[in-house]
C-alpha cells in the first residue's frame, strides 16, 4: 500500500521526535521554535510505501512566516492522504489553534497528543473520547520521547487506515454570523469553480489572505468583499480578528468539556528553574557560566584535544606518512606527490581538523536547544543585540567565533529571522579566531615589543567592527525593513535527550565534511598551484610563483593602507587557505629579522587589521556559503568583509599618521 | 492601561489590540486575543523583553509590542 502522510504541529510539540520514532530514521530534535525549517521525509518503519513528510513547526496557517507558507503550500498543493497532527498535550489550548485550522483543509486527520507523561505529572486529566468527538478526528495519547511506546505503532497504523476516510468536522467553529458569511463565500467560490478545500479557502478569503491567489472573476471578489464588510460591521471588528478570536473561543469551549485541570497549584519544576535562570541578578552570571562551559568544553578542552590530535597526528604524521609511502611504492611523479601531500592532504586536513571541535560544540548547542535554555538566551540578550541588528542568539556564534569561525558561522542556524541570521554570518568572522592569534603574535613581536595591547586591541577591533557593521548595514536596503518580531514561546525546560543531540551533531559534522571533499579541496589545490608554480608551469619558489606575480600586480592597491608590498599581499592570499599560513609565508618571504625593517609599525598594524577582518579561510567561507544557502548572499558577505577590512586598514593607517606621529 | 505598564503577577484581561498586519496577527495567533486572560510574569534582566503567561504557556515579547495591547485588571 502507498500513502503520503504529513506530520504537522507546533514548534516544541515533539514533532521531530515522533518523526524519528515512526521512521526509525534521522532527524533533528530541538527546542528552539523553527528548528526544522528544511523539509524532511522518510518511510514508516515496516511500511516502505508509506512516506511521512515532516513539515516545519508552525503555530498557525497564517501567511506570514516562511515555515507557515511552506506548510500551507504543501498541504494544499501536494495533497497528502492523511495529516498526523502532533499536539503538545501539556500545552493543549494553544496547540489546538493549529488543529482547528488543519481540520479546515479537508484532509483526513489523526491527532496525536504527545507528552502525555508531562500531563500525568501535573495531574490534569484529558478525556480523549470527548476530545475526539469534539474535533471529529481520532485522538491518540503518545509519549514520543519513549521510543518504545507501543502506541506509536498504533498511531502509524491508524494514520494509514485513515486514507480515503472522512476529513475532520470543521463546521461550527465560529459564531453563527461568521458561519453564515463563510457559507455565502463558499457558495460563491464553488460557482466560480473552487472545488477543493472549500472551507479552507472560504476562511482565507474572509481573512483577506494576500497569499491566496485564486483567479476569481472581479464581480465575485466584489461580492465577497461586501459579505466580509457586512460581517465586520455587525461584529465590530476586522475579519482577521473575528476569525482568530472566535477560533480561540471555540477552543476554550472544547477545553472546558474535555480537560479537568488540576488546580493544586504550586510551581512546576520548570517554573522553579526559570525563576533562577532568568532571575534579575543571577541571569547574567549564569549565562556567562554556561557560555564559558560550552566554550571551554568545545574549543579549549575536549574539542581542542581532539583537533590537535587530528591536525598533528592524523593529518600531521599518520596520513601523510601512509600516503607518501604509498606514492613512493607506486613511484608517482614529483609534482603529483606535492599536489597530493602539500595541496590536498594538507589543505583538507586543516579543514577536517575542525571537525572534532565542531562535533563537540554542536552537541552542546543541541543540548542547550533541546533543554529549553536557548530560548532563554535570546530572552536575556535580546535587549543588547537588537540595537545592532542582531538577535539575542547572535552571542553564541560570536563567542564560538573567537575559537574558530567555522562552527561559529554554523551555530548561527539557531537564529530564526533570516535578516538577523545573515547579519550574524556576515560579521561573526570579525572576531579573531585561534588561527589569527599567530598573526597577532607575529606583528606584536616584530613591531611592538610583544605589547599586550596588540592582542587586546584585536578583540576590541572585532567587537567594534561587528557593532559598526550592524548599525550601518541596518540602514541599507538589504537589511532594512521591519524589525523582526520577537514574539517567542519560552518552552518548558526538560532534560536534554543525549541521543537526539548526538544525532544533530553528527549530521552537521557530516554535512560539513562532505563540503570539505569538494569546494575546499578545489580552493586549496588552486592556492597550492599558484604559490608553487611559475608561469612556465614548472615548480618554483614562492617569490617567483604565479602568486608572487599576482601579488606584485595587486600591491599598489594596498599602498593607501601602508603595506603595499607584494610579500604582504601574497601572505594575505595564502592566509585564505588557513589564517596561520600568513605567518609561514611572511617567514619565507622576509627571512631572518628582515620583517621588522620591511614596513613601519603602523603599516604593520594596518596589515594586521586587514588580515583580521578580510575574507576568512576557505573553510569558513565554505561555512558561510552553506549557511547562507545563496550565491548572492555569500558573495555579499565575503565582498563586504574584504571591503570593510580594506577601509578599516586605510583608516587605521591614516589615523596612525595623525595620532601616532611618524611611527 | 497597556500590557507594557501592567503590574507583575496580576491576572489581566485583554481589551483591545492596536496595530495591524503581520505583527498583530502573530500576537493573536499566539493566543493574545480580545478577552484572553494574561499575566505578566517578569521582565528580562535588562528590562526588556517581558515574559507573560497566556493560555497556559509562557511567551516573551518586546515592550514596544506589549504597548499595543490594551488590558484591564481582572476583578478578583
Amino acid at each position: 500500500m502507498e500513502a503520503k502522510i504529513a506530520l504537522a504541529g507546533n514548534p516544541n510539540s515533539g514533532k521531530t521526535t515522533v518523526f524519528n520514532a515512526l521512521t526509525g530514521g534521522r532527524g533533528h530534535v530541538g527546542n528552539w521554535p523553527g528548528v526544522t525549517v528544511e523539509k524532511k521525509d522518510g518511510a514508516v518503519k515496516g511500511h516502505p510505501g508509506i512516506i511521512i513528510e515532516d513539515l516545519p513547526g508552525i503555530y498557525s496557517l497564517s501567511p506570514y512566516t516562511p515555515e507557515e507558507i511552506v506548510s500551507r503550500g504543501y498541504l494544499i498543493n501536494e495533497k497528502p492522504d492523511v495529516i498526523i497532527n502532533i499536539v503538545d498535550a501539556s500545552n493543549l489550548e494553544r496547540n489546538l489553534y493549529l488543529t482547528t485550522q488543519l481540520a479546515e483543509i479537508g484532509i483526513p486527520m489523526v491527532i496525536a497528543l504527545n507528552m502525555t507523561d508531562v500531563v500525568e505529572k501535573t495531574g490534569d486529566v484529558i478525556d480523549y473520547g470527548k476530545l475526539s468527538e469534539e474535533l471529529g478526528a481520532p485522538v491518540f495519547g503518545i509519549c514520543a520521547v519513549n521510543g518504545r511506546d507501543l502506541r506509536l505503532a498504533l498511531l502509524a497504523d491508524k494514520a494509514i487506515e485513515m486514507k480515503g476516510k472522512n476529513p475532520p468536522k470543521a463546521e461550527g467553529c465560529f459564531s453563527e454570523k461568521t458561519e453564515a458569511a463563510l457559507r455565502k463565500i463558499m457558495d460563491l467560490a464553488a460557482k466560480a469553480g473552487i472545488a477543493e478545500s472549500p472551507r479552507f479557502y472560504a476562511v482565507k478569503l474572509f481573512e483577506r489572505d494576500k497569499e491566496i491567489k485564486l483567479s476569481l472573476p472581479p464581480e465575485v471578489s466584489e461580492e465577497i468583499e461586501k459579505i466580509i464588510q457586512a460581517c465586520e460591521k455587525e461584529l465590530d471588528d476586522d475579519s482577521e480578528s473575528i476569525i482568530t478570536v472566535e477560533r480561540y473561543d471555540r477552543i476554550a469551549e472544547i477545553m472546558k468539556k474535555c480537560v479537568k485541570l488540576n488546580d493544586a497549584g504550586g510551581l512546576s519544576a520548570s517554573d522553579k528553574i526559570d525563576r533562577v535562570v532568568t532571575h534579575r541578578v543571577l541571569a547574567l552570571p549564569i549565562f556567562a557560566l554556561v557560555m564559558f562551559f560550552v566554550y571551554f568544553v568545545s574549543i579549549s578542552a575536549v574539542g581542542a584535544w581532539l583537533t590537535d590530535w587530528v591536525n598533528d597526528s592524523l593529518f600531521g604524521e599518520i596520513i601523510p606518512g601512509a600516503v607518501s609511502g604509498f606514492l613512493a611504492s607506486v613511484n608517482t611523479a614529483e609534482w603529483l606527490n606535492s599536489l597530493i601531500l602539500d595541496g590536498i592532504v594538507a589543505g583538507v586536513g586543516a579543514v577536517l581538523g575542525f571537525l572534532p571541535q565542531m562535533f563537540v560544540l554542536f552537541f552542546c548547542l543541541a543540548a542547550l536547544e533541546d533543554c529549553g535554555y536557548m530560548a532563554r538566551i535570546a530572552f536575556i540578550m535580546d535587549r543588547i543585540f537588537r540595537k545592532f541588528g542582531l538577535s539575542g542568539k547572535s552571542f553564541i556564534p560570536m563567542l564560538v567565533g573567537t575559537g574558530c569561525g567555522v562552527p561559529g558561522i554554523m551555530a548561527s542556524r539557531t537564529i530564526e529571522s533570516p535578516a538577523d541570521r545573515r547579519m550574524t554570518i556576515t560579521t561573526t568572522t570579525f572576531m579573531p579566531c585561534s588561527a589569527k592569534l599567530p598573526i597577532i603574535a607575529l606583528i606584536s613581536g616584530a613591531f611592538f615589543g610583544d605589547s599586550a595591547l596588540v592582542p587586546s586591541s584585536a578583540y576590541f577591533l572585532g567587537v567594534a567592527s561587528i557593532i559598526i557593521s550592524g548599525v550601518a548595514l541596518k540602514q541599507t536596503r538589504l537589511f532594512a525593513g521591519e524589525a523582526s518580531p520577537f514574539i517567542m514561546e519560552l518552552p518548558a525546560y526538560h532534560m536534554p535527550r543525549i541521543g537526539g543531540a548526538l544525532r544533530v551533531a553528527g549530521e552537521r559534522a557530516v554535512s560539513f565534511a562532505k563540503r570539505a571533499g569538494t569546494f575546499i579541496t578545489l580552493a586549496t589545490v588552486i592556492v597550492w598551484f599558484l604559490s608553487g608554480y611559475g608561469f612556465d608551469l614548472k615548480p618554483a619558489e614562492v617569490d617567483s610563483s604565479i602568486l608572487a606575480f599576482i601579488g606584485r600586480g595587486a600591491a599598489p592597491l594596498f599602498r593607501p593602507a601602508g603595506f603595499g608590498s607584494w610579500q604582504a599581499v601574497v601572505a594575505s592570499i595564502t592566509g585564505l587557505m588557513a589564517k596561520e599560513n600568513v605567518v609561514g609565508t611572511m617567514g619565507v618571504l622576509y627571512p631572518g629579522d628582515s620583517l621588522a625593517s620591511a614596513m613601519t609599525p603602523r603599516a604593520a598594524y594596518a596589515f594586521l587589521v586587514f588580515n583580521l577582518l578580510c575574507a576568512p579561510c576557505v573553510a569558513a567561507m565554505s561555512a558561510i556559503a552553506k549557511e547562507m544557502n545563496s550565491k548572492k548572499w555569500t558573495a555579499f558577505a565575503i565582498g563586504y568583509q574584504c571591503a570593510f577590512a580594506y577601509a578599516a586598514a586605510v583608516i587605521v593607517y591614516r589615523l596612525g599618521a595623525i595620532f601616532g606621529g611618524g611611527i | 492601561m497597556t500590557l507594557n505598564d501592567a503590574p507583575l503577577g496580576k491576572a489581566l484581561t485583554v481589551l483591545k489590540l492596536s496595530g495591524d498586519g503581520p505583527l498583530k496577527r502573530r500576537i493573536m495567533d499566539m493566543g493574545i486575543t480580545k478577552g484572553a486572560e494574561i499575566t505578566v510574569r517578569k521582565a528580562a534582566p535588562l528590562g526588556d523583553p517581558i515574559e507573560v503567561t497566556v493560555r497556559g504557556y509562557e511567551l516573551s515579547l518586546r515592550r514596544a509590542d506589549a504597548a499595543n495591547i490594551e488590558v484591564s485588571e481582572k476583578p478578583e
